[in-house]
């Protein structure tokens, strides 16, 4: 059956961001993804946080689990597991992921489980009216900040790729297409894949706005804007590790691409290893029937209802007779 | 057996085999038809501080300790003075010859606060400062010691096995009082063989039955005073397990369909997650299934990976202790929230703060029943012993998806960490309910709404990825697809949708799964109480009973929703109405005052960290009915 973007379209939700918001480029993007990929709404879940993208999971035709703040990723991880048949993304905003879920950002990234994560990067808690996100540049002042940003921000990218997730790119919410084509990456990269979304916020990020992006404030001689923002697969970069002895050097080219910001943002696939083993793999190796009877499809009782399990191969051992 | 019960005591520093020991003395006696009931008690440290076991065994199932010790194998010098008080006349301590000038009060792991009490008890009663003085003092209380040349028997040994190095079995020191013990217990030796073989790999087990024997020699050929009392094997024909409430926990578990188990590692209730690991793969009636333990990151993980799972259909649960689900309490609210069956093992231990990390209490039914901002329902499950634990642990799935809502299942350390004999577990009858849970056939035409509204609460249920369900979940107020929604009306709905389930698990869970009752129903005296008081509080009952003081005992099993009307009905008109808690302000009492009007007038409460003996229990409540005891008393016993 033909997929289009229409079919996530969900109806009966009216989506309350502000206008010329990210959030609709991503909730576009996804989308489109899946229709491209020609999943079906019932296979996939997406699991959100707390904050403006919280939303996203509302405003997808697909089901959706909207949770706690910095909490995405173990949800993500419990339902994963559960039923690894489904197609599991997890998106929250950069509070979310990198301040109040730090923990859980750089944990799941030593599972390698096979899902995805974005990351909605806009420097600010715009829910909150605008605080300082772990991502926002020191010395930055934002619209609503009393004082300018007095801690050093994070490193998405880094933290990722250091942290162990096997695929990690970085997209924009205005390039649409661009950021589609990296989330159908994302899903179908196998094992953990690392998406973070740079967006302005229009409301209460005044300093990394679209027109900061698209380079309005710096224009050549002919006045022509000079775009902050370059493609890694423009420039001939091999985000690729083919195997193990490659590893090292790929991370550090990554690392320090993940390190240009200012004037030269670069957006694209940063690191990708195929070859590491997910977290699903690793169950199979101990229980080898994992994806047949996963936890959420095993049969617990029979046509009575009456328990199936037999108990002796634990009390045998404990018998004192 | 001369003895009701035999008390067996082995103590050393952590790390040198106490709980082995243990387990191959409580092995040995269940081999012989015997029952036992021993609890663990241990340091937060690793190695070196003081840990000990507690074993009492009997011809008749026995569900708490007494404070007496009938022979005490002692691994150094600590171990007796901590426990020589507890030694009772006509019993023994089994002791190391070669420590006897060891100077008491330069043992370096004995804290200052129990020196000062030692120093006391040295000035009234005249005692001296070496281990050899403390014993002295012991026989003079016609306590018979049991010297033996630890280290001299390993050299022995040592030699037999071909190891020199003596370090590297000084492990042994433990079979070597365990044969000590079980040859003055004049308790037949292949037994106690069995034991160790079931313990350990075959060659260690080899090593250590050459350690059994020739301790067994040593004291056969040594002591000829005899101990009073010997320790003899029945024809007991009904198979039984010894087994550790964590085990329970485990094996309950499994039986009620736990498929997802996610823990962060926390005393004591990670050896449960680990004794599940080790079984992951479940032989079953039909195709092998599996469980799937995660240690998470951190228990905010737990809860929120665990309610994942459940929301893509797994049976799934977590386990902690209370500073861990401290850190659960956001996502309970959720799951709360979102109707999620989720199960929690809670183990109490001793608290607030990090507490007395290895050590009981039973001060969190408080923080169990209001844990999570905002008003949702849940189920609070108390068991009483490692039975309840076994079938309460089933149970909870049970609950949890039929009604939907999380369920709390409060254990305590002392349950966890107790070792007992039990017949083989009978679970022919257990069922799996697993609610209203619906397929893709079912809602194949039909709109799905996750929050549907219902007379009962309960909305129809389709796991996660099931066709024809796609389904919205929020931690935000939803309508009825699960969406964000703020509506005055629709909220009030939803807040009354949730709650009124709580009303239909009072209306449908059976009384006889909610309480039980023991002793005198005409009584005008009744004791009532949850968790693990009930072993010493049935065993006083029935020992008070035999003097002529009839008690009742209504022990709680569902704390919330508390079935109050039973609880007012079997309250109402007794004179005396005893709460026995491991707390320091009698929860379970308030809790019952304040739902039924009806308030306890005693309390026998403990904070020691220490669980209760039968033998305090039975003193609280003599003096109770006896008219002797003040409203509240508090109980000590234990080391």
């Amino acid at each position: 059956m033909e997929t289009k973007p229409s079919d996530y379209r969900v109806t009966d939700v009216y989506a309350d961001w502000c206008p010329g918001c990210g959030d609709f480029g991503i909730m576009n993007a996804l989308q489109m993804a899946f229709a491209e990929l020609g999943l079906q709404p019932h296979q996939i879940v997406i699991v959100s946080g707390i904050g403006c993208s919280g939303k996203e999971a509302h405003n997808v035709k697909a089901n959706g689990v909207h949770t706690l703040h910095g909490r995405t990723l173990p949800f993500a991880t419990g339902i994963k597991i559960a039923n690894p048949d489904l197609e599991v993304l997890a998106v929250g905003g950069d509070g979310d992921g990198l301040g109040i879920g730090a923990g859980h950002f750089v944990n799941t990234g030593r599972r390698n489980i096979d899902m995805t994560y974005i990351i909605h990067n806009n420097g600010v808690y715009g829910l909150t009216k605008g605080q300082a996100s772990p991502t926002l540049k020191r010395d930055l002042k934002t619209k609503s900040l009393p004082k300018p940003n007095i801690n050093d921000p994070v490193n998405p990218i880094g933290l990722a790729i250091i942290s162990g997730y096997t695929f990690t790119a970085r997209s924009y919410a205005y390039d649409v297409k661009h950021l589609k084509d990296t989330i159908k990456q994302a899903i179908q990269h196998k094992g953990l894949a690392f998406v973070e979304c740079l967006q302005p916020c229009p409301t209460y990020n005044d300093i990394n706005t679209k027109d900061w992006y698209a380079g309005e404030d710096r224009k050549d001689n002919q006045g022509k804007p000079q775009p902050r923002l370059y493609k890694l697969e423009d420039t001939g970069f091999d985000p690729e590790v083919r195997d193990w002895k490659q590893d090292l050097s790929k991370k550090m080219a990554a690392l320090e691409k993940a390190e240009e910001w200012g004037d030269r943002i670069p957006i694209g696939v940063f690191y990708r290893k195929e070859y590491e083993s997910t977290f699903e793999e690793r169950i199979d190796n101990r229980i080898p029937f994992y994806r047949n009877r996963p936890p959420a499809k095993q049969k617990l009782s029979d046509e009575k209802g009456k328990s199936m399990v037999d108990l002796s191969q634990f009390t045998d051992y404990l018998k004192t007779s | 057996m001369a003895l009701d019960s035999l008390n067996w005591m082995a103590g050393g520093p952590q790390g040198s085999g106490v709980d082995t020991a243990a387990n191959i003395f409580g092995r040995a006696c269940g081999y012989g038809g015997l029952y036992v009931f021993g609890r663990r008690e241990y340091h937060s440290n690793i190695k070196g501080l003081h840990s000990y076991f507690h074993l009492r065994v009997s011809t008749k199932e026995k569900l708490a300790n007494l404070n007496d010790v009938n022979l005490l194998a002692a691994f150094d010098s600590e171990t007796v003075i901590r426990h020589i008080q507890e030694v009772v006349p006509e019993g023994g301590i089994i002791v190391n010859s070669q420590e006897m000038s060891a100077k008491i009060l330069n043992i370096p792991t004995l804290p200052p606060e129990f020196k000062v009490e030692l120093q006391k008890l040295m000035k009234a009663k005249g005692i001296n400062e070496t281990l050899k003085d403390f014993l002295d003092y012991a026989q003079n209380n016609k306590i018979q010691v049991f010297p033996v040349p630890y280290i001299g028997l390993l050299n022995i040994i040592g030699k037999k096995l071909n190891i020199p190095q003596i370090s590297r079995i000084t492990r042994m020191i433990n079979v070597l009082t365990i044969g000590v013990s079980f040859a003055l217990l004049k308790y037949d030796r292949t037994l106690v063989e069995r034991a160790v073989r079931a313990m350990f790999p075959e060659k260690i087990a080899t090593m250590n039955i050459l350690a059994l024997e020739e301790a067994y020699a040593y004291a056969e050929k040594t002591f000829k005073n005899n101990l009073s009392f010997k320790l003899e094997k029945t024809d007991a024909k009904e198979e039984r397990i010894f087994l550790t409430g964590n085990e329970a926990v485990a094996m309950g578990k499994v039986l009620g369909g736990c498929r997802v188990q996610t823990y962060y590692p926390i005393t004591p209730a990670a050896d449960e997650s680990e004794y599940l690991e080790a079984h992951q793969i479940l032989k079953t009636s039909q195709e092998d299934e599996a469980i799937i333990v995660i240690q998470t990151e951190d228990e905010i993980a737990a809860i929120n990976s665990a309610s994942g799972a459940a929301l893509a259909g797994a049976r799934a649960a977590t386990s902690t202790s209370g500073p861990g689900f401290s850190l659960m309490v956001e996502g309970l609210s959720w799951a709360g929230n979102d109707e999620v069956p989720v199960v929690i093992t809670y183990y109490q231990r001793g608290a607030p703060a990090t507490g007395l990390p290895t050590r009981h209490g039973q001060a969190d039914l408080r923080f169990a029943m209001h844990a999570g901002h905002g008003e949702f329902p849940r189920i609070i499950l108390a068991s009483g012993d490692i039975k309840e634990c076994f079938y309460d642990a089933a149970k909870a799935f049970n609950f949890a998806e039929k009604y939907q809502m999380p369920v709390i299942h409060l254990i305590d350390k002392a349950m966890a960490n107790c070792s007992q004999t039990y017949p083989v577990f009978d679970y022919s009858n257990f069922k799996i309910d697993r609610g209203l849970l619906l397929t893709e056939k079912d809602l194949e035409g039909k709109e799905y709404k996750r929050f549907r509204l219902t007379e009962t609460g309960i909305s129809p249920r389709a796991p996660l990825g099931t066709k024809n369900a796609v389904q919205w979940y929020t931690g935000d107020e939803h309508n009825e697809t699960g969406h964000i929604s703020e509506e005055s009306l629709n909220r009030r709905q939803m807040v009354e949708k949730r709650m009124r389930k709580l009303e239909l698990v009072d209306k449908e869970v059976p009384v006889e799964e909610k309480l039980n009752f023991f002793g005198d129903e005409g009584s005008d005296n009744i004791v009532v109480s949850w968790g693990s008081p009930k072993g010493a509080i049935i065993e006083s009952l029935e020992m008070l009973k035999e003097e002529g003081y009839g008690l009742g005992f209504l022990q709680l099993r569902m704390l919330n929703p508390l079935p109050v009307e039973h609880v007012r009905r079997a309250l109402a008109g007794r004179k005396k109405i005893i709460d026995v808690e491991d707390n320091y302000t009698g929860q379970l009492g308030g809790l019952i005052k304040e739902t039924t009007g009806i308030a306890p007038n005693f309390h026998i409460l403990k904070y020691t960290g220490r669980p209760t003996t039968t033998t305090e229990m039975y003193n609280a409540l003599k003096a109770v009915v006896t008219d002797k005891a003040s409203e509240r008393q508090v109980l000590m016993s234990g080391n």
